[in-house]
């Protein structure tokens, strides 16, 4: 029992980052239809901007200060990136096919990979640990450490604020008419460039701040490190029904429970730990085949 | 002269010119003058690449399905076939080489590792067709994605094959194989498109509601071009494993299925000289890249990316958009071959579950 809850705990701190970065893929999915590769490696960025952040401003010991200056710097610069990379590599070809833009996008994903491979070498580095770390003990031998409630913490923060933003403010609102229908909206007086823009520097903020919250609690950051966490928080999103924000944050944590709980539980049962990386995506196509547009997606009818 | 004459006269007159190429490609050579290793060994991978993206051209370009997942159905092929040559071949081979020689026992071994890399690879193909019937779009790129890194991972525990440290292979490849089997698929694929089936494939591309509405069976189509395509993408898998001799579960990650996707998309979405065209300009280009005048070598990849991005941007129907290279290029003829009509100004609507 003891380590069902430590796993579940564990596994929930992995599955909230998962949530935050699926938050990205599934709101630009929202509104131009599009997979952004590139968001697995904005939470990269994030996770190195907030390592030279931390450097420049002298922040390499436990502060909370340091950490909420680390955290929103690397969330506003990411923000900033997400914005340039749609200005400058989607907008340009928004009109043509969408395998145009999606090869774009892995064009731009591995243009960050190799640019950051190319100056800042692959080797991975130690990100300077902001928070003194801690372990609490909660009932029986189950322990939750403080980058763990970090975690928690401020994800749900997040989640609530863009709750908040998407239904309680005007540019929420122009961004679910811009993802309900793009010309409408356009029709309708919206400013759908500034929409969209607002759209990829709110996922890119979350990716990075996935970024900086994963740096604490595993502080071992390297180049590559968005690849595979990109792919399951794309398959998250999925999993949820893309373009459906509380199906991101449902398939993020399920994604993340299911993963502990494999490498915890899964030899019991013959499943070498190895087979971590492919629960993910068994678990997305188990879903897809019983519900083809994901957990919480609502089926589109095709009309002729 | 007949047309079955006509026919083989110029499948033999193309073995006999692969025959010809396939001295050069060796160290020794022909007449003393052989190509380099390194230049052999570019040529050997764009001709794997040529059978990976005319193969995935089939199911994308013409038929519509969004696949990315043809790193791992090349893996199945590449280890299934691994497994044969590894643990049989030598005791056949043998057996074999008493009643017609070693030369022909050598190449038929391979030619049955061929043949089962192939249907093994069907077989996986058949696996990940079914669940094609009921997903559109994205979501079926996204489960094919996730089949081949499954198909990866489970291959990465199988200790028979190597598991995480890797299976060494048997060299059968040589550039006579690589080229037949090129020639092979590009032929194969060239019929497919200009058959009836091919209309069938195309129509399902354009609007798979009218297309079953008009009486195609949409399912049976789509199912037989993933099958067919997965049991070529099995081939180039036998060539590759048995041309380097060592094979790693890293060599079929997702990123291997992205290429071949950006070889298609960069030619020319349905469009069969434009995947050949693709993969060559995908094979080449790093390697060309290697001549960046010193501190520029360490950003190769880095020039590599952007140019991708350059092309998407300048040329977003890929270089040759939906048209066949060919002599009447030459002749300026701008008469567009049936059926591979684009959709309105904007290119191919492609994995478009949600016609606005």
């Amino acid at each position: 029992m003891d380590t069902f809850v430590q796993q579940l705990i564990n596994g929930l701190t992995i599955g909230a980052i998962y949530a935050l970065i699926a938050l990205g893929y599934t709101m630009v999915y929202g509104i131009l239809r599009l997979i952004n590769f590139a968001h697995g490696d904005i939470y990269m960025v994030g996770a190195f901007v907030g390592y030279f952040l931390a450097f420049q401003l002298g922040f390499t010991g436990p502060s909370l200060m340091g950490l909420v200056v680390v955290l929103i710097g690397s969330m506003v610069i990411a923000a900033l990136v997400g914005m340039a990379i749609e200005r400058f590599a989607y907008r340009p070809i928004r009109k043509y096919a969408r395998m145009t833009t999606l090869i774009t996008a892995i064009g731009v994903s591995l243009l960050i990979e190799n640019l950051f491979v190319a100056r800042l070498g692959a080797a991975p580095r130690a990100f300077p640990q902001l928070l003194q770390e801690q372990s609490y003990t909660l009932f029986g031998n189950a322990a939750i450490s403080k980058s763990q409630i970090l975690i928690f913490a401020v994800s749900v923060f997040l989640m609530l604020l863009l709750q908040w933003i998407i239904f309680k403010t005007r540019v929420g609102t122009a961004m679910r008419a811009v993802s309900f229908n793009l010309n409408s909206a356009k029709l309708m007086g919206i400013n759908t460039d500034v929409i969209i823009s607002v759209t990829f520097a709110l996922g890119s903020a979350l990716a990075a701040a996935g970024g900086v919250l994963t740096a604490q609690y595993n502080p071992q950051i390297d180049p590559l490190m968005g690849i595979i966490t990109g792919l399951k928080a794309f398959v998250a999103a999925v999993l949820g029904g893309i373009g459906n924000i509380p199906g991101a944050v449902l398939g993020g944590l399920l994604i993340g429970l299911a993963e502990t709980f494999v490498v915890g539980y899964g030899q019991n049962v013959g499943v070498p730990t190895t087979f971590r990386d492919a629960v993910a995506f068994a678990i997305l196509i188990l879903v897809l085949l019983f519900r083809p547009t994901g957990l919480l997606g609502s089926s589109v009818q095709e009309k002729v | 002269m007949p047309i079955l004459v006509k026919r083989l006269i110029a499948a033999l007159a193309i073995v006999l010119l692969l025959i010809i190429v396939n001295q050069y490609m060796s160290e020794a050579g022909l007449f003393g003058f052989g190509v380099p290793p390194y230049y052999g060994r570019i040529i050997m991978l764009a001709g794997i690449n040529v059978i990976l993206a005319v193969s995935l051209n089939l199911i994308t370009g013409f038929t519509g399905q969004f696949s990315i997942g043809h790193a791992g159905f090349m893996a199945v092929g590449a280890y299934s076939s691994a497994y044969l040559t590894v643990y049989y071949a030598q005791a056949w081979e043998r057996s074999l080489g008493g009643l017609v020689g070693g030369t022909v026992a050598h190449a038929l071994i391979f030619l049955l590792a061929i043949l089962v890399g192939a249907i093994v690879a069907a077989l996986a193909g058949l696996v990940v067709g079914i669940p094609s019937l009921r997903l559109r779009g994205d979501y079926l790129a996204i489960v094919t994605l996730g089949f081949a890194e499954i198909i990866r991972i489970v291959i990465l525990n199988i200790d028979k094959v190597g598991g995480a440290t890797g299976f060494t292979v048997p060299g059968y490849t040589n550039f006579l194989w690589v080229g037949i089997f090129a020639v092979a698929t590009i032929v194969i694929v060239y019929n497919i498109v200009h058959s009836d089936m091919g209309r069938a494939l195309v129509s399902i591309r354009e609007d798979e509601l009218a297309a079953e509405a008009m009486g195609i069976n949409t399912t049976r189509y789509k199912v037989l071009s993933f099958v067919i395509s997965s049991a070529m993408a099995g081939m180039a898998g036998v060539l590759f494993g048995h041309y380097t001799q060592f094979l790693s579960t890293n060599d079929f990650q997702f990123i291997r299925s992205f290429e071949i996707i950006i070889m298609i998309v960069l030619g020319g979405m349905g469009s069969l000289t434009g995947a050949i065209l693709g993969a060559l300009v995908i094979t080449v280009m790093p390697e060309l890249l290697r001549q960046l005048p010193g501190d520029f070598s360490q950003y190769r990849l880095v020039v590599y990316s952007a140019l991708l991005i350059i092309i998407m941007l300048t040329r977003p129907q890929g270089i040759l958009g939906t048209r066949e290279f060919g002599l009447s290029w030459l002749k300026r003829s701008q008469k567009r071959t049936e059926g591979t009509k684009p959709v309105g100004e904007k290119g191919v609507s492609i994995a478009e579950s949600d016609k606005e």
